[in-house]
């Protein structure tokens, strides 16, 4: 669910960092790896910038403190599990206290490739306790509106093989290792990152957005949203309290989702 | 201790707290060649060491670019770290580990900090409960002069500069190292300190620390925990250096 100004912290504040006054926009892109997260926003700042708006745009592991550490570190093979969720932690919070912060100040739309669900479905698929990782992230603001690009790991392949040039080490999970080969543990890797996410979309009012569709045809669909949350802020701040609810994902997810990693992984076999 | 989810492991974790200059080191390394004489591998882990995180946190002391908040998560990064490869598989292979400085020092040095005091306990939960938690206790002005009798001046994080407590940076570790003893101090109880007196004789001090160890620890040779191979030859000599 979008909120309205003033933002808000999910849990307790972030200590001695000012937030008064911040009257930019939060808008967090979400969405697996490989979904179109990167080739939608280099469009929606365009956009945004030729309508006269200032944009920042951000992403995981760009943050002065830990970006190259966490580079760095997954360059190894020593990066275990809880250490790589402190690390994403750590990157933004530096990037909230001195990135997003101020550019809400200064008024700027801040388009975030990522925020704290990605990290914190991660650390799930990777065994971590849902609600350690809840408190973890509470000192993140709660953003004006979060899109979930969503798609099934079939949608994701084409474009982690040809787009990347194959699968990722720690895209695919290898670090806890969930198959035989990168393309086994990729699946089912994804599966369990996608459900997580699947799973925070009430509680934290994401917007889902069917990413199976073409980038245009997804990118116009975000262009419609953002166009009504900016429109919401400048001129009906009282009509936002009745905005529909976000739709909930279809009841039987879970078992969707369960069937359609087999799925991959039968079709692959064939 | 309700904060550390409770896991047994054939080792034991023994750990020492207590501010800069309380002489907690020393008497850790003394503990540690006497459990080493008596035939156990000590493996130790000192706080801030992981060699993924470690050069980090140097350099943004080094250009003041911690907030509370960043502070407290590189710290705990470089705990998750040292949890994962250094601790954890130790006391699950029975062995005994000895830390220099624990979650404790989060929890008072964040809080400190203005950290909320929650949040950080729960960053935490990652942590095993120790076997044994050593708080040792001294007067601030006993740590003082034993900081600047060892060396130059004192840090910049560790006097709390970052904090704006005092300009003048012996007056603002006193305001600062205050409210960690104050933090330190209120935990004795939640998480079963042994506190030491730490104005005595580090003889005192050791004796009767190696007695408490005694008293809480099962050092017989039926006892389960991981001997050195390494006794009868060495003497514990010439092994990796986080093998003491």
């Amino acid at each position: 669910m979008a909120t309205e100004s003033p933002l808000t912290f999910y849990d307790d504040a972030l200590p001695g960092i000012d937030t008064s006054a911040l009257c930019g926009k939060l808008v967090v892109i979400e969405g697996p790896d490989g979904v179109g997260r990167s080739t939608q926003i280099p469009l929606l700042k365009t956009w945004l910038e030729h309508s006269g708006h200032a944009v920042l745009d951000t992403g995981m592991a760009r943050s002065a403190l830990v970006g190259k550490t966490i580079k760095q570190v997954k360059m190894g093979n020593t990066l275990g599990p809880l250490t790589q969720t402190l690390f994403y932690a750590t990157d933004i919070a530096d990037r909230l206290e001195n990135e997003i912060i101020p550019a809400l100040r200064a008024g700027f739309i801040v388009l975030t490739d990522r925020y704290i669900y990605s990290s914190m479905a991660r650390a799930i698929a990777r065994g971590s306790d849902p609600a350690w990782i809840r408190g973890v992230f509470g000192f993140a603001l709660r953003p004006h509106a979060i899109y979930y690009l969503r798609a099934s790991v079939q949608d994701l392949l084409p474009r982690v093989v040809y787009a990347r040039g194959g699968f990722d080490y720690w895209e695919s999970g290898m670090d806890v290792r969930l198959g035989k080969d990168l393309f086994e543990s990729f699946v089912r890797y994804q599966t369990k990152v996608m459900r997580a996410l699947d799973g925070m979309v009430q509680r934290y009012g994401f917007e889902v957005i069917d990413a199976s569709r073409s980038p245009d045809e997804v990118f116009r669909d975000l262009q419609k949203r953002i166009a009504k949350l900016l429109k919401v802020g400048r001129k009906a701040r009282k009509r936002a309290a009745r905005k529909a609810a976000p739709k909930p994902p279809p009841p039987e997810e879970e078992d969707a989702e369960a069937s359609e990693e087999e799925d991959v992984l039968v079709a692959a076999q064939a | 201790m309700s904060v550390f989810p409770n896991r047994q492991f054939p080792g034991k974790l023994i750990i020492v707290e207590g501010i800069d200059g309380s002489g907690k080191s020393t008497q850790l390394a003394l503990l540690s060649h006497w459990l080493r004489s008596r035939g156990f591998g000590v493996v130790f882990s000192e706080w801030n060491s992981s060699p993924l995180v470690k050069e980090t946190t140097k350099r943004a002391k080094k250009k003041d670019m911690f907030t509370p908040t960043t502070f407290s998560l590189l710290h705990a990064t470089d705990f998750a770290d040292r949890i994962e490869r250094q601790i954890l598989p130790p006391l699950r292979a029975g062995s005994i580990v000895c830390a220099d400085r624990y979650a404790f020092t989060a929890f008072a040095r964040d809080t400190a900090r203005g950290v909320s005091r929650r949040w950080v306990r729960n960053l935490y939960r990652l942590a095993v409960k120790p076997t044994l938690a050593f708080y040792f206790r001294v007067p601030l002005d006993v740590a003082l002069g034993r900081i600047l009798g060892g060396r130059e001046a004192l840090k910049y994080y560790e006097a709390g500069m970052d904090l704006r407590l005092s300009r003048d940076v012996e007056e603002s570790f006193r305001l600062f190292q205050g409210r960690i003893i104050d933090e330190y101090e209120a935990m004795i109880e939640e998480f079963d300190f042994q506190v030491i007196d730490a104005t005595v004789s580090i003889e005192e001090q050791q004796t009767l620390i190696r007695g408490i160890v005694e008293k809480h620890m099962d050092l017989s040779r039926s006892s389960g925990l991981l001997k050195s191979p390494w006794r009868d030859f060495t003497d514990g000599n010439g092994i990796a250096p986080h093998v003491l």
